[in-house]
């Protein structure tokens, strides 16, 4: 499929040089960490921590993870409630301590901005996308963000205008654009299609 | 339009021997107007006229960036080079006039930083002068390890630790210490950018130390200045310009494709920058890499070179210039 | 001689139009019959006298419409100026350079005293005399970038050199074409350039890149790139897309030459001193097809530009909606005659 140069490419986690790993995961995300864990050298997990949120779909791989009996395990509700225990991670991590991300794009994009925040460079955390293919959107025009967008055109649940859901993506915001499809002609309303599932 | 440098011409102001391998060259500009600001890590290059003969080096600017009455460079004389540090330290004097290019910075500071972790060694001290003073008097947080053979033989030493006290961190060879660098690396808050510049072999030592410590390649920067080396003369045909050529002993190719009346682009003339690549047409031999720009395939390939520090041997070569 | 500046809007009653002076020295984009991507970057030397290029910083006669304009955009949306907390030290180096280039080329309009670190600058047009310290932003009204941008026609990005690519982390965009500042800050060049179609397949990005990399303290350089806007609007921002973009449903045959203008950016490129980043004062200039067709070589060729140009750079533009009107339009205006190279009116 055709896209943009903006458009987060993702990859395959794999065990990285390191004195300390950080790896957070939400529901099928938790499946790229037990890959990962096939190859990881002797000892990894021990100077591991892991975060997991399982959400709907992830209860299933929660005694997998805890089998990797990493130093530290985490389980939370949602990315809002995980977020102060990773900033407090990072706020006293040393460099060597490497971050792997697994799952939604709104999980990655919103780990990705916290870990940038405290002085990582994107390029060098290890991504993963598994699971829902649901966007994070920013609304351009009023700036609030909609989260799990399934369907395009979508509407902004802040300011109600309808939004072509485009693939130009911010690391800053988190979030893909989105821009009113109908400003030229208010009264053309397309239909609306799922097809970010 | 090919990029390049632009010149200033200057007058030496003053020339001090800092220790027996060391001097320092003061220079303003000839016409007294004030010099263009830079940032910490710049270099100039220094254009040597030697009887016929044009030398052309990169040094790094040591004096802090706040100040644009002089700039000061250090050389360190290196008595088996092609004879630009001995041009320095044997010909250059007090009132000479010179012609240096604009600054060009290849080793910038990230401001991005948390803190600056910066790694010295020998002359590679003075890229880090011009970044302290620079960090210095914005609130910058850094810290610098400074290694040198021994305390005769290291520069700036002592002006280092007046300005910045434990900041400062001293090394000498010739009391076998050594800077603890797996210790330092573990210990850095997350955020911490690293520097180096020194030997080539301890850029190397630390690049790798880092890199098996989980330092992203992102938050590592070096600096290090490749010489052009002296070996066999060969010769070289230009195949756009329709010339032959032959560099000579104590030349670079770039030199000698320039001594032809055929001027490549060029910023560092170190190997660093990549503007003076030059495309390979047939060859029939060896070459001689010596630069950090082209990768370890494009070395291979046979297909590549830079001509400001790398040399050939064999029977034929064309190059698209 | 100074410059006559008008008083003039560019929302409401678009009370905006060009003096005869100012259109004959319009930076005309075209130099063939033809528009296609190209790195068409040139050295940004002084050029000929009574041209957009006669000093490398330009101040004309809108001057300071386009300044209130800026001022109103701002009261609304803060957004609109943005500087990450690594880049302050650009905005020092970018009000530097801007001030000095306008003391050196308006002497009669900006005078700039320098005493050490301590400033004093006076803008006359609109009324500014301000003695301040380089270097500490306690003794600005505003952040270094903002408040020199205040007084700075069109609008600038500061890039940041890092990792072999451009990052975008400072910028005051308030005259844009179309892209929004507080959605791209912290891009870096290909990410940014990203929705522009066709000219990455081209390579165009890979060579600016590499070319916008190497440029160095001394050494600017310049390009043209043009859109269409309908009416005299400068601010045409995707945040406010939901209220300007219905203008385009409003071109009818009788409106054109009022209603429909060029919009040509003159995008200069500098190294800044201190922080080593680059910044891009992209300046923007607005036409009227009325004020446009008055040289005839410039409406044949603008007529053959829009009637020939690739459906997606039109729908990339934002042109779709009207250029079959303007096309016919300007058709009255073309005989089919050959044109003369080159960009200036015969």
């Amino acid at each position: 499929m055709k896209t943009i140069l903006s458009r987060p490419v993702y990859g395959t986690l794999s065990p990285q040089a390191g004195s300390s790993h950080l790896l957070v995961a939400d529901a099928e995300g938790a499946s790229a960490i037990l890959d990962l864990a096939r190859q990881a050298p002797e000892g990894f997990f021990a100077s591991a921590h892991i975060m997991f949120i399982p959400g709907r779909s992830g209860e299933r791989f929660q005694q997998s993870l805890k089998a990797l009996k990493p130093a530290q395990y985490y389980e939370g509700p949602s990315v809002a409630a995980a977020l102060p225990r990773l900033k407090w991670t990072l706020a006293n991590a040393h460099m060597g301590l490497r971050i792997y991300l697994a799952g939604t794009e709104g999980l990655i994009g919103q780990m990705m901005l916290a870990a940038t925040e405290a002085g990582i460079d994107h390029a060098s955390i290890q991504t993963e996308q598994r699971g829902s293919l649901a966007r994070r959107m920013q609304c351009v025009h009023c700036k609030g963000i909609t989260e799990n967008v399934t369907t395009q055109p979508a509407t902004c649940s802040h300011c109600g205008l309808l939004l072509l859901v485009r693939d130009h993506y911010s690391r800053r915001i988190a979030a893909f654009q989105g821009v009113c499809i109908n400003a030229e002609d208010p009264t053309e309303i397309p239909q609306k299609e799922e097809i970010f599932r | 339009m090919s990029a390049g440098t632009t010149k200033l011409n200057v007058t030496v102001t003053d020339v001090v021997a800092v220790n027996e391998l060391v001097k320092r060259f003061h220079f303003e500009r000839t016409d007294g107007d004030d010099l263009p600001t830079f940032s910490g890590g710049a270099h100039v290059v220094v254009e040597m006229r030697d009887n016929g003969t044009t030398r052309l080096n990169p040094y790094s600017l040591m004096s802090s960036p706040l100040n644009t009455r002089d700039y000061t460079i250090s050389v360190r004389r290196d008595d088996s080079g092609r004879g630009g540090s001995l041009f320095m330290h044997n010909r250059v004097k007090r009132g000479m006039e010179m012609v240096i290019s604009y600054p060009v910075n290849l080793f910038s500071l990230d401001l991005r930083a948390k803190k600056h972790l910066m790694i010295a060694g020998g002359i590679g001290i003075t890229p880090f002068l011009a970044q302290t003073a620079q960090l210095a008097s914005s609130g910058g947080n850094f810290e610098l390890h400074y290694t040198c053979r021994s305390e005769t033989l290291g520069s700036y030493t002592d002006v280092l630790r007046d300005r910045y006290g434990s900041r400062v961190n001293l090394y000498y060879d010739d009391r076998n210490e050594r800077i603890p660098l797996e210790r330092l690396l573990s210990g850095q808050p997350l955020g911490t950018h690293l520097y180096v510049c020194g030997p080539a072999g301890m850029i190397r030592w630390v690049r790798d130390t880092a890199a098996a410590h989980g330092w992203p390649d992102e938050m590592v920067h070096y600096e290090h200045f490749a010489a052009p080396q002296p070996g066999t003369p060969f010769d070289v045909t230009l195949a756009v310009s329709g010339l032959e050529i032959r560099v000579g002993e104590q030349q670079s190719l770039l030199e000698a494709i320039e001594a032809a009346g055929v001027d490549p682009p060029y910023l560092c003339r170190g190997g660093v920058c990549g503007q003076c690549e030059t495309n390979v047409i047939s060859h029939d031999g060896t070459f001689k890499h010596n630069d950090h720009w082209l990768s370890a395939e494009e070395h291979c390939s046979g297909k590549k070179i830079m001509p400001c520090v790398s040399r050939f041997e064999g029977r034929s070569l064309v190059l698209e210039r | 001689m100074g410059i006559n500046f008008r008083q003039e809007t560019f929302r409401d009653d678009f009370s905006f139009k060009n003096s005869p002076e100012q259109v004959r020295r319009f930076p005309f984009p075209f130099n063939e019959d033809a528009y296609m991507y190209a790195v068409n970057i040139e050295p940004h030397v002084p050029g000929p006298r009574n041209s957009v290029f006669e000093h490398l910083i330009d101040v004309d006669e809108h001057y300071i419409s386009e300044m209130q304009d800026r001022a109103m955009v701002l009261a609304e949306d803060p957004l609109r100026c943005q500087s990450l907390p690594h880049m302050t030290l650009a905005g020092w180096d970018l009000l530097e350079l801007l001030m000095v280039e306008k003391a050196k080329s308006y002497p009669e309009h900006f005078t700039l005293t320098r005493d050490g670190d301590r400033w004093r600058w006076i803008n006359r047009p609109l009324g500014i005399d301000d003695t301040f310290t380089f270097g500490d932003v306690s003794t600005l009204p505003y952040g270094p970038m903002e408040y020199i941008t205040r007084q700075s026609q069109g609008d600038f990005a500061i890039l940041d050199q890092r990792d072999g690519n451009l990052w975008m982390d400072a910028g005051t965009v308030t005259t844009q074409a179309d892209w929004s500042l507080d959605f791209d800050i912290g891009m870096n060049f290909f990410e940014w350039h990203a929705p522009v179609p066709l000219a990455h397949e081209k390579g165009i990005f890979t060579r600016a890149l590499k070319f916008l990399t190497n440029i160095q303290q001394g050494q600017p350089a310049r390009r043209l790139n043009w859109t269409m806007t309908i009416n005299p609007r400068l601010d045409t921002s995707p945040e406010n897309f939901h209220k300007w973009g219905s203008d385009r449903l409003t071109v009818t045959p009788e409106n054109v030459g009022d209603k429909v203008h060029l919009r040509v950016e003159l995008q200069s490129f500098w190294r800044l001193p201190r922080s080593n980043t680059l910044v891009f004062p992209i300046r923007c200039y607005l036409i009227k097809m009325d004020e446009l067709v008055a040289q005839p070589k410039w409406a044949r060729r603008f007529h053959r530009v829009l009637r020939d140009l690739p459906v997606e750079l039109a729908d990339y533009k934002g042109l779709t909606r009207y250029r079959p009107t303007v096309v016919e339009w300007l058709s009255k205006y073309d005989d089919g005659a050959p044109t003369s190279p080159g960009f200036s009116p015969d």
